[in-house]
């Protein structure tokens, strides 16, 4: 199991340090200071110097997030300018040391916001509470925010009665750990939001290479008690089930894969392929899908590059969109690589703005808005250097950002139904928002 | 500390509490101002205090020296304090053993605090303190926390039990924590269930032979039931348990399978892989013909396509596992290849993994989106990625051939961009087609020899001259092209060096005239100018044949090369099957088993993957294939009889056997002795070229010298066989058994009918078991591999009862000789002769057939000896139609040698009787089928001609009898 954990500054400065387990000091580590005879403190220090030398002041890119130092293997991942390290000696499971990796800066970030340098400082205490309590003997524990808020605060542990202890630790514990009894509203709302982004990898002739969307539902639920909540869409499988019943005007959609929350009961989805759950309190991301058939490609990129003699190259790119008129997208930016040598670049475009940006190496092209069914284009000339460099431009894809108000996968909410036994009020008390954001992900066409 | 200077705003002012101060340091005498306040009366100080203490540990300053100040402020209330105190006690305990006894009572008394927070508190901690003679205190608080009545205490008991474990493994096994933790897998609590299973497992790894963890229908049910219940974390640790366990039977393995398949849709990756895990390894167990099967396959394609989603490093992790996964079975992801397209803004590791992947998933029906793809990468700007590609693309035309050509033009076209790397990768990957498709794309050599002078690595260098040397013959200027790497020879690193003394020899026997000069010159450089030995040797071996036999020299350096495989960089199957089991772990991202990188004992114990055990009947073998080394397995199959004994054997497991069953009759044990022997050997050498048992018990030479010692059988054959190797050598060197009658190798298949293959053979039968012993023989120009053999229908059902197996391929020139296991249980059908067998051979050029007969005593089974009464029974039963008479004409034997020489092929004397200086024997023969015959042998002294009676039931047989009983006596 993981045998410590380490945070590092962009200098390799430790700010955090928990050692689980004695082994990760017994180096020896190549390149690190090695006292004789050091303390047993010391010699931690020693697997804490060898991820610094041999990964952060490393002079080669990351060539891989796993790196094994003398016998001692260091998982690491990096936000913003923040390393955090998970040590270890044994034959852990490598997806579980990530998992955490990523479930702790979740916790971090739940706790006091964006993970930097002078957060961490400033929260240093805390931290350590947290590692105590979601990494136990390198084993994780309960890392739910929910639940971990009840008893670790940034205000000092509250005196709690007995009443509420046994109902921290039966919560920490128990089979609904991420949402505690008692929880009461005045309205009871819930907002579903059906986020997608859409990627695409097109060939310069407009095949498409690849597209897939990738997809979340996250759900805001203010609700009292202990909810029973059922999701439906229009997922083919079931709507196939349940047969000719009048569905034949709803366009149903093939789900290659999806993954759900905790609170998902996982074996009713998998027999009956219904999606019940009792929801924590708040914020939470209900279901992650993937599809890869029927996608709704909201831009098309049509590129043209000319190669004029060896100084001169001519750009030529035309933007066309693809859904309703009626449906306006929003924050549309091309970008279009330029090659290293560009000296100066002209650009005329139809709609929007455009620019060249030097230190990106690329023309950036921005329309606030624009409706289905339209067509834009742009078109640059871009001088360039004489170079005696003998390998040629890579043309990276052009790459292509926006936001549609749409799902285009073509997923639908059905229904939401809110069941509370207990409670006195319905299904049809609840009030229920749902909206439908589409981004591009990955969305470039090569030229 | 630079940053640990900072000033930051004060507490006072904001509202937000910030920490960052503690950071901050007076240098000058700060260790004895801490002191002075965490003695201080004032709560807040001391905390304030403490605080900047840990600030100090973390930033890596020794505080070692306030550990009696610390300790003091342990007796508090304050929770906030107390952690505080604990998270420094934990860092320090160790260094200072002495004062840590001071914190026992607090922990002693904190384990019994109203508060379970408090209680699971000190619990945790106590086991972080790693003192020795701390650790015997803390025995009881743990025992009580064990059976806490609050679930939150226990399941951190239970993580308490492995960290005590650690610390002093002898300890919790004398105060019994053991069997409270296994009692804890019962708790109503699934998250103590979880914590209980990990705790068990981490202490069952470093006891790899005690069976700790116990697993059984009933405890697997209960951690099934848990896993449904538990948090994400627990949920991989008891898959992760799961799948140490091994189902009894393809049931149970369904079963579980069912019930860890809804894991596929979990959020957690890691719940995923440990899921895939669980499920690929007890699939094994599934029958392939089940519909389950299939749809087991199919489910597990859509998650792991899922977890490319995921963040970069769980992508890596799940890409590194996906790569073994397609190596185990590549039709779960054999139409997803899209997926591991790259994507330009991956990061470089994903890149590499992908690409690895997508050249392991092409195949003819994706090969051209791939090598589309893989040009498009030849151009990034990762240099490894590039040369990567391009190898890649060169790895396509060697396993697509239908793709080879346009692979070719593929990388003639990035030769074209002089990209210098990209150069020298497509030289080193189109050296390898040439190999695979030797005279196919020779084209291309004048555009490779333009780029000569910009290679500057060895493997690129030492490429280019193999393909000058290999074809010289086409290179005008191939001795020129050679001469100018000779400059530099010194310089040149091994690798280029051997390659370049090759390639001038080479070149030297095709044009012989012109390159006597440079030819000397490599070999004076090799022998005389150079250190390292294996070029010197690699020079006088080609001096020593150039000079003495330059026809020799021809045969040996211009000699066909073996094809290379289409594979590359596959991983051995045992170690994939050991990764297998190491789905989503370290191992499997590295690619190494544990042992490798885990010191100690952990992770020593090396996990396989459960064989194949129908409950229900199948009569499938085991996947050749699929399951690496099922040589012993296979072994006890194709041995129907003394099958235990055998197996024993053949696994050189030296303990006497104890076979209780009846003796085999002698003759044929001591056969079966002798040809373990071979066997044994055989296997010891691992090697199927010179079979040591075919020259002790198949060779005819062999058969006539038993012929030779008509001897009466020596009294050490009752000694029990099998005692140890020492025995087997002893019962080869005593008396020479009649051995049973294997007639002399006859060529069955001529080469001219064979496009060179020739094959010759005979029958025998060894130890109960029926083998068919062949020489290959390849009489052809190229090398033949993939042989296979079939039977058709014959009439007493003999078909093979494994593959031919000839392992490495047959060279031309090349003999081999193979003997394959034959079993009785094949399609049965009457043939004319009846012994003649209808055989198919296949190779990598052709099939062919041809037919030959098989002396029927190969059908005779060992327990043919009848008993009298029942042979007197049977004679008179049978109708006298059934009986007919024959001539052995010119046998020299008395009555008493030919019975012995007949027993050997188990024809068996029941009775003899003389009547007037006539000996008449009695014999029985049963015939694999179950047909018995029965044979009145009469022998008159002094005439060299036998009469013989044969009667059966099926008195077809008779004629092919009468042959062996001459056949047998004759030889």
């Amino acid at each position: 199991m993981i045998g410590g954990l380490f945070i590092y500054n962009h200098k390799g400065e430790v700010l955090i340090s928990r050692v689980y387990r004695d082994d990760i000091g017994k180096g020896p580590f190549p390149n690190c200071f090695h006292k004789v005879g050091c303390t047993e403190s010391y010699r931690m220090r020693n697997a804490v110097d060898a991820f610094r030398v041999n990964v952060i002041h490393a002079r080669q890119q990351v060539r891989s997030p796993v790196t094994n130092i003398a016998r001692t293997s260091f998982f690491h991942v990096k936000r913003s300018n923040i390393w955090l390290a998970a040590v270890t000696k044994q034959n852990v499971n490598a997806a579980m040391v990530f998992e955490f990796l990523y479930k702790m800066c979740d916790v971090m970030t739940a706790y006091f916001g964006k993970i930097s340098e002078e957060n961490i400082k400033n929260n240093f205490v805390l931290i350590y509470e947290l590692l105590d309590e979601i990494l136990d003997f390198g084993y994780p524990q309960n890392s739910e925010t929910g639940a971990l808020k009840t008893f670790i605060t940034q205000t000092g542990i509250k005196s709690q009665s007995k009443e509420e202890q046994s109902q921290i630790t039966s919560q920490v514990t128990g089979q609904i750990g991420w949402r505690r009894e008692g929880i009461k509203y005045r309205r009871n709302e819930l907002f579903l939001d059906v986020l997608e982004s859409v990627n695409l990898l097109m060939s310069p002739q407009g095949q498409v290479l690849s597209a897939h969307v990738s997809g979340r539902v996250v759900m805001k639920s203010y609700l009292s008690g202990m909810p029973e909540c059922k999701f439906g869409m229009n997922d083919k499988i079931v709507i196939d089930k349940q047969g000719k019943g009048g569905a034949t005007e709803e366009q149903s959609i093939a789900i290659d894969d999806c993954t759900f929350h905790q609170c998902v009961r996982l074996s009713k989805f998998d027999a009956e392929r219904s999606i019940s759950f009792i929801p924590p309190d708040g914020e939470c991301e209900l279901m992650r899908y993937r599809t890869t058939k029927d996608i709704i490609l909201p831009f098309r990129v049509i590129p043209l590059v000319r190669e004029v003699g060896r100084t001169k190259l001519e750009v030529k790119v035309v933007i066309k969109s693809n859904f309703k008129p009626s449906l306006l997208a929003q924050k549309i930016e091309v970008r279009i690589p330029t090659p290293l040598n560009t000296s100066g670049v002209q650009v005329i475009c139809m709609k929007g703005k455009a620019k060249y940006k030097a230190s990106e190496n690329a023309i950036v092209w921005k329309i606030k808005r624009m409706a289905g069914m339209k067509e834009s284009q742009i078109s640059a000339e871009i001088e360039l250097l004489p170079t005696n460099d003998k390998k040629k431009w890579a043309r990276p894809p052009i790459s292509m950002n926006f936001e549609v108000p749409f799902a285009p996968s073509g997923l639908k909410v059905r229904y939401l139904k809110v069941f509370e036994p207990k409670l006195n009020y319905s299904d049809h008390d609840v009030i229920k928002w749902v909206r439908y954001i589409g981004r591009s992900g990955i969305y470039e066409t090569r030229c | 500390m630079e940053w640990a200077n900072q000033l930051c705003e004060n507490r006072q002012f904001g509202s937000k509490m910030t920490d960052s101060k503690y950071f901050t340091t007076t240098k000058k005498g700060e260790i004895f101002e801490l002191k002075a306040e965490l003695n201080s009366d004032k709560k807040e100080k001391k905390k304030e205090a403490v605080k900047k203490v840990i600030a100090s540990m973390t930033v890596g300053k020794d505080v070692s020296a306030l550990f009696p100040d610390v300790v003091n402020c342990m007796q508090t209330d304050n929770l906030e304090l107390k952690k505080l105190v604990y998270l420094y006690l934990m860092n320090y305990a160790k260094s200072q053993p002495d004062m840590a006894i001071m914190a026992v009572n607090t922990f002693v008394k904190d384990c019994e605090d109203a508060n379970p927070l408090i209680r699971a508190l000190a619990v945790r901690t106590m086991g972080c303190i790693r003192v020795d003679k701390i650790t015997e205190y803390l025995c009881e608080p743990l025992r009580k926390c064990l059976k806490d009545e609050d679930p939150y205490v226990r399941k951190t008991a239970a993580v308490c039990v492995a960290k005590l474990h650690d610390i002093n493994a002898q300890l919790v096994e004398d105060q019994g924590f053991l069997d409270t933790l296994k009692d804890l897998i019962s708790d109503s609590n699934p998250m103590v269930v979880a914590n209980a299973v990990a705790a068990l497992s981490e202490i069952a790894e470093s006891h790899p032979n005690s069976n700790l963890l116990d697993l059984n229908p009933q405890s697997i049910n209960k951690l099934l039931t848990a896993l449904n219940e538990c948090t994400e974390w627990g949920q991989i640790f008891i898959l992760d348990c799961l799948a140490n366990y091994t189902p009894r039977d393809d049931r149970e393995s369904q079963s579980i399978c069912e019930r860890v398949t809804p894991r596929l849709s979990h959020a957690n990756s890691a719940v995923v892989l440990s899921a895939v895990k669980v499920l690929m390894k007890f699939m094994e167990m599934l029958p392939k013909d089940l519909d389950y099967y299939s749809t087991l396959l199919k489910k597990l394609a859509p998650p792991l396509v899922t977890l490319l989603s995921a963040e970069p490093e769980l992508q890596y992790v799940a890409l590194r596992n996906i790569n073994l996964i397609v190596q185990k079975r590549p039709e779960i992801l054999k139409h997803e290849m899209k997926v591991f397209f790259v994507k330009y803004n991956d990061p470089i590791y994903v890149k590499l993994e992908k690409l690895d992947i997508m050249i392991r998933l092409a195949s003819q029906a994706n090969i051209a989106q791939v090598l589309a793809e893989l040009k498009e990468y030849a151009t990034e700007v990762d240099v490894d990625f590039v040369r990567k590609a391009v190898r890649a693309i060169g790895r396509c035309a060697i396993k697509v051939e239908q793709s080879a050509e346009r692979c070719v033009s593929t990388l003639l076209d990035l030769i074209q961009t002089k990209v210098n790397y990209v150069v020298q990768e497509a030289i080193v990957v189109i050296k390898d087609i040439f190999r695979k498709y030797p005279n196919k794309y020779e084209s291309v050599i004048a555009t490779l020899c333009e780029n000569l002078d910009s290679l500057d690595e060895p493997e690129a260098r030492a490429a280019m001259i193999w393909i000058v040397g290999e074809y010289a013959e086409r290179i005008d200027n191939a001795d020129e092209l050679l001469e100018s790497f000779l400059e530099g020879f010194h310089d040149e690193s091994t690798q280029v060096q051997l390659q370049l003394l090759t390639a001038i020899v080479k070149l030297f026997l095709k044009k012989p005239t012109e390159t006597q000069e440079l030819v000397q010159q490599v070999l004076s450089l090799a022998t005389q100018d150079s250190d390292n030995p294996d070029l010197r040797d690699r020079g006088y071996i080609y001096w020593r044949l150039l000079s003495t036999d330059p026809v020799a020299a021809k045969e040996v350096v211009l000699a066909e090369k073996p094809l290379i495989s289409e594979e590359t960089d596959l991983i051995e199957p045992t170690l994939l099957e050991e990764l297998i089991c190491h789905i989503g772990t370290l191992a499997s991202v590295y690619h190494k088993p544990p042992s490798a990188f885990v010191e100690g004992s952990r992770g020593v114990m090396h996990k396989r993957l459960p064989a194949r055990t129908g409950s229900g009947e199948s009569t499938e073998s085991p996947d050749v294939g699929a399951a690496g080394g099922s040589a012993p397995e296979a072994a006890p199959s194709i041995i129907p009889s003394q099958g235990d004994l055998l197996g024993d054997l053949l696994n050189l497991d030296m303990a006497p056997p104890t076979t209780s069953g009846p003796p085999p009759p002698s003759t044929g044990m001591q056969m079966g002795g002798m040809d373990l022997l071979g066997g044994g050997l055989d296997s010891l050498m691992g090697d199927e070229s010179e079979p040591l048992g075919g020259d002790i018990g198949g060779s005819p030479a062999m058969g006539a010298g038993f012929g030779a010692a008509p001897a009466v059988m020596p009294a050490s054959l009752n000694a029990p066989v099998g005692g140890g190797l020492g025995d087997l050598f002893d019962l080869g060197g005593v008396g020479m058994p009649m051995g049973a009658y294997i007639p002399p190798k006859i060529v069955w298949l001529p080469a001219m009918k064979a496009k060179g293959l020739e094959i010759s053979g005979t029958f025998a039968r060894r130890a109960g078991v029926i083998q068919m012993e062949l020489i290959l023989t390849n009489k052809a120009m190229s090398v033949m591999t993939d042989f296979a053999i079939q039977f058709n229908r014959n009439s007493f059902g003999l078909a093979p009862a494994g593959p031919l197996q000839v392992l490495t391929p047959l060279g031309p020139n090349q003999t081999i000789e193979v003997s394959l296991p034959l079993s009785t249980v094949g399609p049965v059908m009457k043939m004319d002769p009846l012994n003649n067998l209808q055989v198919a051979v296949k190779n990598n050029i052709d099939v062919f057939y041809f037919s030959c007969q098989y002396p029927i005593s190969m059908l005779f089974v060992e327990d043919g000896k009848m008993e009298r009464q029942v042979f007197l029974a049977t004679w008179k039963d049978i109708p006298n139609d059934n009986e007919s008479q024959f001539q052995i004409k010119d046998c020299h034997l008395n009555s008493d040698a030919a019975s012995s020489k007949l027993q050997g092929s188990n024809i068996f004397t029941i009775a003899k009787r003389t009547v007037e200086g006539q000996d008449m024997l009695y014999m029985s023969i049963k015939l694999s089928n179950g047909i018995w015959v029965l044979a009145e042998l009469r022998v008159q002294a002094g005439n060299p001609n036998y009469t013989i009676s044969l009667k059966c039931r099926a008195p077809e047989v008779s004629q092919c009898v009468f042959q062996c009983y001459e056949a047998v006596l004759k030889n």
